[in-house]
């Protein structure tokens, strides 16, 4: 226990808002070996608790440190679809890492992402990936709508049952927010493209710009012989805020803005999507978007890049690892401020943000300490791009298009807990759709549960 | 896939093309339309299905060259493949026996208002059809819309076809002179503000269909907002048809500058 925890190995800050290089550069097999000692294989262990999908994490931290890397990548798949996605994305430090024993004794705990995710690469970059093993074809045909983490995970568990899975996605591209959201200096494209390619390799139709209740309706999935369909459609809607100004040129949602860069390539000289660039960039909001925008902006070439945040540092939802990097890329953090309205100059482009101050008031139904304004105390400040990060809702179009499924208030399909079924018999949901905007881990996670509630059920 | 079976060209710069798209074919209505990628690295742009032929598998896209992506489009050629087609997207057109309807169009717009005036005139309408351009040679469809439209009125800009004049002076020798239920009008976003205007003078029920920027035309990222009646809307999945008299044409013609 008196060896300290390792440090992940990140690319110089001046360099990396050069380019999109993935800015951990990943532990080397000494480091990870070394980090593996000092997880005690706790016989009560809380880490895996913590975690969502309860992976063995001590079953797979034992084997890094025997040198038994595949072994180890072996005990990730059994209950992860995606190690070396979560292994990057996950917010460790609020989930498994936040019970890990060392906490208790005053020091950091197991660096358990890092840990999953040199497994994960160390699968992939040797060769050796192993083909899990899949029951024989039983000829039930499943759909599954949106390849979004919760798309893939149910794929993957239907195809090694022997189903036969078609995944219909709307966009050009396979993967969902891991492909269109989050950034490659963060989850390079490369990381989910063999997910998906192994995918492919068992079997699993992918098909692309099919809209699932545009192009397809309920109906024609039916006419089509499909006996159970998962509907993985995330949470697509941005939320704007509704302040005056907010329709004028350069002021765009994150979607918008990291649509253009990740999928479409904007920016680069061989791509033809336009981006509006800026010198003076404000990012709205505090979570993982809003910093995965604001970076991307100081790649971009912003000169000034700045989140602005209705409460303190303290309360904002981003991962901590993702503030640290974006400090190190010289990202300004304007937290207690919060817009009020835009200003543009004659041909409508943004150039002013007037924001107001705020000051941290009774702790809110999120039990977050909630922003009150500090009457009179609004100040102008030059921008010239303004990405609102302030949320999404979740995707209406599924329950447009099928008006029997029952939805909650807030636009969610609701589903049984433990199932992932609807109210509609042959329906599963589960991710964004379901949560109305989550995490990776717990998108991947539905899609799990709800292939073995299908297949239990289509298997009766 | 998304290969295209014939091409015509309507004018030097528009180009009717027949592309293979059997699943959005037979669940396409009037008003909808398609985005759709030239090429890998292209940008995806939206274009109104003008027409659908369940039986071969096919809708028509009409095509105006305005700049880098409608110009790769245009220059693929019979036998080419677009890479990307995805739709049905949109509300569909609200299709009622109203009375008279005006439908008015202008430049490419025309492409998309075919559909609706075919729509119109099967649901018992009297279809009055104005087609106007800046010159003779910019006219479209004309023989298309003919079949479908108790009259046809031309208008140019200078007087090289048709009825010298805009759009509006079209419009509004028909209010004149009858009583007219319904406006449709799509065209150029500044032309539909004048016809907008119009018809707010004489009281009419006036619908327009929308040309905003866009990117996924699913919803998903807000690029196509306007306002309308105050409230901001996203044309790919509220529109793109709206109450003209509600649209807030100022601001959209500010946001198809963006990239200029
Ligand atoms: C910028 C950004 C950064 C994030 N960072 C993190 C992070 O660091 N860690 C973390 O754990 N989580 C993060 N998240 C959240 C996480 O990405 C989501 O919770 C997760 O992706 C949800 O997965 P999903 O499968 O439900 O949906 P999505 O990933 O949203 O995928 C849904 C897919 O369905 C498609 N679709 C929608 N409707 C239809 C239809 N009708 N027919 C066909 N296809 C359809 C969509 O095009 C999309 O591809 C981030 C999110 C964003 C936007
Ligand atoms: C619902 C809808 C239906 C449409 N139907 C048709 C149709 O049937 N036939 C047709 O020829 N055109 C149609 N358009 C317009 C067409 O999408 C644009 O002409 C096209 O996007 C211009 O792209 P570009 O790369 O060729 O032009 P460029 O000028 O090179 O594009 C630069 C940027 O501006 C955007 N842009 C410029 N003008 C427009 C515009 N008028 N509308 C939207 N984006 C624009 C482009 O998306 C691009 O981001 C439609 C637009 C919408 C929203
Ligand atoms: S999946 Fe996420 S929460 Fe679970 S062990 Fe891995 S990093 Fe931790
Ligand atoms: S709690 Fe920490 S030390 Fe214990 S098993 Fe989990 S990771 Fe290892
Ligand atoms: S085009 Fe993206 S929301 Fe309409």
């Amino acid at each position: 226990t008196s060896i300290p925890r390792v440090k992940m190995p990140e690319l110089d800050p001046a360099y990396r808002i050069t380019c999109n290089e993935e800015v951990n550069q990943g532990l080397s097999a000494e480091a990870a070996v070394l980090e593996a000692t000092r997880c005690m294989d706790c016989p009560d262990p809380q880490c895996v608790t913590g975690c969502p999908v309860s992976i063995n994490i001590p079953g797979f931290i034992k084997n890094i440190e025997r040198k038994d890397f595949h072994a180890a990548a072996v005990v990730l798949k059994e209950t992860s679809a995606l190690p070396a996605v979560c292994g990057r994305v996950c917010p460790q430090e609020k989930q498994c890492e936040s019970r890990c024993i060392y906490h208790k004794m005053k020091k950091e705990p197991v660096a358990i992402g890092y840990l999953e995710r040199f497994a994960a690469d160390n699968e992939r970059l040797c060769g050796c990936h192993a083909v899990p093993e899949t029951a024989p074809k039983n000829g039930i045909k499943v759909a599954v709508v949106g390849s979004g983490p919760a798309g893939l995970s149910f794929a993957g568990d239907m195809i090694k049952r022997g189903y036969d899975v078609t995944v219909f996605e709307a966009l050009h591209e396979i993967g969902g927010v891991l492909k269109y959201g989050i950034p490659e200096f963060r989850l390079p494209n490369e990381v989910v493209d063999v997910e998906i390619n192994a995918l492919a390799a068992l079997g699993v139709n992918f098909v692309k710009d099919c809209i699932v209740g545009k192009t397809l309706s309920y109906d024609d999935l039916h006419e089509m012989g499909f006996k159970g369909i998962f509907v993985a459609s995330g949470a697509g809607l941005p939320r704007f805020m509704g302040i005056p100004g907010e329709n004028y040129i350069g002021v765009m949602s994150s979607n918008e803005y990291l649509t253009r860069i990740n999928l479409m390539g904007a920016g680069r000289p061989d791509h033809d999507t336009p981006i509006l660039k800026g010198k003076r960039v404000a990012v709205i909001g505090g979570g993982n978007t809003a910093m995965d925008s604001v970076r991307t902006a100081r790649r971009m070439g912003a000169e000034s890049a700045m989140v602005v945040y209705r409460r303190g540092e303290a309360e904002m939802p981003a991962r901590a690892e993702e503030v640290k990097h974006a400090k190190q890329e010289g990202v300004e953090f304007l937290t207690l401020h919060n817009p009020i309205e835009y200003l543009a100059d004659e041909k409508g482009r943004v150039n002013m943000m007037r924001v107001q101050k705020m000051e941290l008031g009774e702790p809110d139904a999120s039990g977050r300490r909630s922003p009150v304004p500090i009457e009179g105390a609004i100040i102008d400040i030059p921008v010239d791009l303004v990405i609102v990060s302030v949320g999404v809702s979740p995707n209406p179009l599924i329950p447009n298009a099928i008006p029997a499924l029952e939805v909650s208030r807030r636009g969610t399909i609701v589903v049984n807990e433990g199932t992932m079924q609807s109210s509609l018999s042959d329906i599963y949901a589960g991710g964004d759709i379901v949560r109305g905007g989550a995490t990776v881990i717990l998108a991947m996670g539905d899609g799990r549960h709800a292939a073995a509630a299908m297949d239990a059920k289509l298997s009766e | 896939m998304n290969k295209i079976l014939e091409k015509e060209h309507f004018s030097e710069n528009v180009v009717k093309l027949v592309v293979e798209a059997p699943a959005i074919a037979r669940s396409r209505k009037p008003g909808h339309f398609v985005i759709v990628r030239a090429c890998e690295n292209g940008e995806r742009i939206p274009l109104t299905i003008a027409d659908a032929d369940t039986v071969k598998g096919t809708i028509t896209l009409v095509v105006q060259n305005v700049g880098v992506s409608s110009g790769k489009i245009c220059s693929l050629e019979p036998g080419e493949s677009l890479t990307d087609v995805v739709g049905p997207l949109g509300q569909a057109t609200h299709i009622e026996k109203v009375g008279t309807v005006v439908c008015c169009g202008g430049g490419v717009g025309v492409a998309p208002l075919l559909p609706i005036i075919k729509a119109m005139k099967e649901a018992g309408n009297k279809v009055i059809t104005v087609l106007a351009a800046r010159t003779k040679e910019l006219i479209i469809l004309e023989e298309q819309v003919r079949p479908y439209s108790d009259e046809v009125i031309i208008m140019t800009d200078d007087g090289s076809y048709g009825t010298k004049g805009l759009v509006t002076n079209g419009v509004e020798s028909v209010i004149n002179r009858e009583k007219v239920d319904l406006v449709v009008t799509i065209g150029p976003a500044i032309m539909m503000k004048f016809v907008s205007l119009l018809t707010k003078k004489y009281d009419i029920p006036t619908m327009c269909s929308l040309n905003t920027i866009m990117v996924d035309g699913t919803g998903m990222c807000g690029a196509c907002r306007v306002t309308v009646g105050g409230k901001t809307k996203f044309v790919c999945i509220d529109g793109p048809e709206f109450d003209a008299h509600q649209v807030d044409f100022d601001e959209m013609l500010m946001r198809l500058r963006s990239f200029n």
